[in-house]
């Protein structure tokens, strides 16, 4: 079962919102993202997105296609990052893992051989950039039966009949997109998400997290007083990029340290 | 036989659709309306026509390569001469057809991935006679090896934005434009220049490129029948979609799709992806894709930029697995062989992207009676290619 709707039930309980770093798997080398993954956890993640690596990574800004390229110089497959959740697993096995990427690696691999290791490794939600719910039915139907949560995107240009459809699927959370654009880019628009996240609630009971955008502990801050969750990553992959290695993992934890007190001063 | 595809969802089969981050689902409901409304519009249809014949100067000819057709021996040749087109090839058909819609979608900015050259001088031209700003992607490659289309380009007044990630080839190209479509939405309308990427493209682009079936009716004229076979090359699939779709519902006309095989499919240095690639999903449609195991998309290799693509249009998924059409793959060399062999023998210069069903033709032509009738597409000119054959040739020009 996903480790999702129970871990945003409990941030409930506490009065808190959810924040959701992303890494890309294996960058800057695949020996250092497990550890990479328990040092978000300890700096105050309470889910995490892991990016598997695409040759074309369409949706994405420079910053994470720029961790796609390192990554895939390294020739991390989906079937490496799977192992590297397991091998995470092996030391928590409370923390939400999400994968989130492109679709033909795991068509390459099969989608019920991937729902099934998914489900073996402990991955609790999966999210496909380029599959949307009307072309993917049998593929999510895999994903529900073993127990892992579609995730989609929905976007400031989703009409009302997407977003129902969507909900149809859609299971731990949806990831509201909050500004035009692709990853990283920079002009979110706070009103707009003020006035986007009650309409959306209408038709989705799940949580919301809002991410693309998100640059500061400010911006994070104020984010996630109109969500459950904050989503960022292209500022997390950029430390990542900035850092020599020796001092990648402490860099890091520092930033979503800097990104959880933020959070937690809602 | 009735032939009904796309479906209303854009599928061919199980190929097409739409697979696009959940960002690009608005415009592409809008693009879709939008075409929905105008294809059927006479004022729209009226203009179209009217550029086409004044400005692109449709109709084409049919030509009837009998020399080269007497030296090989066998079936008689005919070419359709999209090389004639304003610009030099068929791509031009398409963006006048995208330019008009979008400047009814009241979108004063237009965008296009290109890989030689032909689609990006296809769009700049039409957003110079359109009044329309225009942003051309083109891999960091390519601008190098194309140094006289970007030339062209900047001189019809396009901005030429060179792509430095991935590969630096036309998929990342195509990848950087989608992410300004993403971010520019409001304004910008992106210009696909073949039958691939989500729906609506693969069908309108098909549409808008043979906009008449002109061959259908010119080839009873000329050579007094419909022909044994229409032969086209593939890399996206643009122009061989645009002649096919005449003539998939005729009976008794075979259709032959020509890939690049570059050094030689056993090389793995090739853009082939229907004879060696799989299915898989890339750009916003399903469809045949050279990948390896691990479903990343691999680099592709042709002497010719143009069919220097990892995938090819959905709907020549669908007609390989179907049936309705053959696909084969001509190598590097074969082609040259063609290309010199046609201006030798007919004074024409084909673009290499033709010159591989021209390679084709010439190598089934030989086996055939000479009452048999071949329909090649010499879908584009070649003087974009002279320094490419000249380095080839070991001339420095």
């Amino acid at each position: 079962m996903s480790r999702i709707q129970p871990t945003f039930e409990k941030l409930k309980q506490r009065g808190s919102k959810a924040l959701i770093p992303f890494i890309t798997a294996g960058d800057p080398n695949p020996q250092l993202t497990v550890s990479l993954m328990h040092a978000l956890v300890e700096a105050g993640a309470d889910i995490i997105e892991i990016g598997v690596p695409f040759s074309d990574p369409m949706a994405d800004g420079p910053t994470i296609q720029r961790s796609s390229e390192r990554a895939l110089k390294h020739g991390v497959a989906l079937h490496d990052v799977l192992d590297m959740v397991a091998k995470f697993r092996t030391t928590d096995a409370s923390t939400p893992v999400v994968l989130m990427g492109y679709g033909n690696p795991i068509e390459a691999m099969g989608w019920e051989r991937f729902a099934v290791r998914c489900a073996q490794v402990g991955v609790d939600g999966v999210l496909t950039v380029d599959f949307p719910p009307e072309e993917s039915h049998e593929a999510f139907g895999h994903l529900h039966r073993h127990g892992v949560d579609p995730i989609f995107l929905l976007a400031p240009t989703t009409s009302d009949e997407r977003i129902t459809q969507v909900a149809k699927v859609a299971r731990g959370y949806v990831y509201y997109v909050s500004l035009k654009g692709v990853t990283g880019a920079g002009h979110l628009d706070l009103s707009a998400i003020a006035q986007k996240i009650p309409h959306i609630r209408q038709y989705i009971g799940l949580p919301i997290g809002v991410g693309f955008g998100i640059r500061d502990a400010e911006t994070a801050r104020a984010v996630s007083k109109l969500c459950d969750g904050v989503v960022v990553g292209s500022r997390i992959v950029q430390e990542i990029e900035d850092s020599n290695e020796e001092v990648v993992i402490a860099n890091v934890a520092r930033l979503v340290k800097e990104l959880r007190l933020a959070i937690n001063q809602v | 036989m009735a032939y009904n595809y796309p479906d209303s969802t854009g599928h061919f089969g199980p190929y097409g659709g739409i697979y696009v981050a959940e960002t690009l689902m608005g415009a592409l409901d809008e693009l879709r309306a939008a075409y929905e409304h105008y294809s059927v519009d006479p004022e729209f249809k009226a203009e179209f026509a009217y550029e086409l014949k004044h400005y692109v100067g449709r109709p084409s000819p049919i030509y009837h390569a009998r020399h080269w057709s007497q030296k090989l021996g066998g079936a008689q040749i005919y070419l359709k001469r999209e090389d004639l087109n304003h610009t030099g090839a068929h791509k031009v058909n398409n963006t006048v057809g995208q330019a008009l819609l979008a400047k009814r979608m009241g979108k004063p900015r237009v965008i296009a991935e290109t890989g030689a050259g032909q689609h990006g001088v296809a769009t700049a031209t039409v957003a110079a006679r359109y009044g329309m700003e225009c942003v051309v992607y083109m891999g960091a490659e390519d601008v190098k090896r194309q140094a006289t289309n970007v030339y062209r380009m900047k001189l019809l007044g396009a901005t030429v934005v060179p792509v430095e990630s991935g590969s630096k080839t036309l998929k990342d190209a195509l990848n950087e434009a989608m992410r300004d479509w993403v971010t520019n939405i409001e304004n910008t309308f992106y210009i696909i220049g073949t039958v691939a990427g989500p729906h609506p493209y693969p069908m309108m682009v098909r549409i808008l490129i043979q906009y008449k079936q002109e061959c259908v009716v010119q080839m009873p004229e000329l050579a007094g029948r419909q022909p044994d076979a229409v032969i086209a090359c593939v890399g996206g699939g643009s122009n061989a979609m645009g002649i096919f779709h005449s003539y998939i519902e005729v009976p008794g006309v075979q259709l032959i799709g020509v890939e690049a095989a570059g050094s030689g499919l056993a090389s793995g240095q090739h853009a082939a992806a229907l004879t060696a690639g799989k299915p898989g999903v890339l750009h916003g449609n399903r469809t045949y894709l050279l990948q390896d195991e691990n479903g990343q998309i691999i680099e592709t290799h042709s002497i010719s930029a143009g069919l220097d693509y990892p995938g090819v249009g959905p709907e020549h998924a669908w007609l390989k697995d179907s049936g309705r059409a053959q696909y084969v793959a001509i190598e590097d060399s074969e082609a040259l062989q063609a290309f010199h062999d046609l201006c030798h023998y007919e004074g024409i210069i084909p673009a290499l992207e033709s010159s591989h069903a021209l390679a084709y033709a010439a190598k089934i032509a030989p086996t055939m009676g000479q009452d048999k009738v071949l329909l090649v597409n010499l879908s584009g000119r070649g003087d974009k290619d002279m320094a490419t054959v000249a380095r080839v040739s070991g001339i420095e020009l």
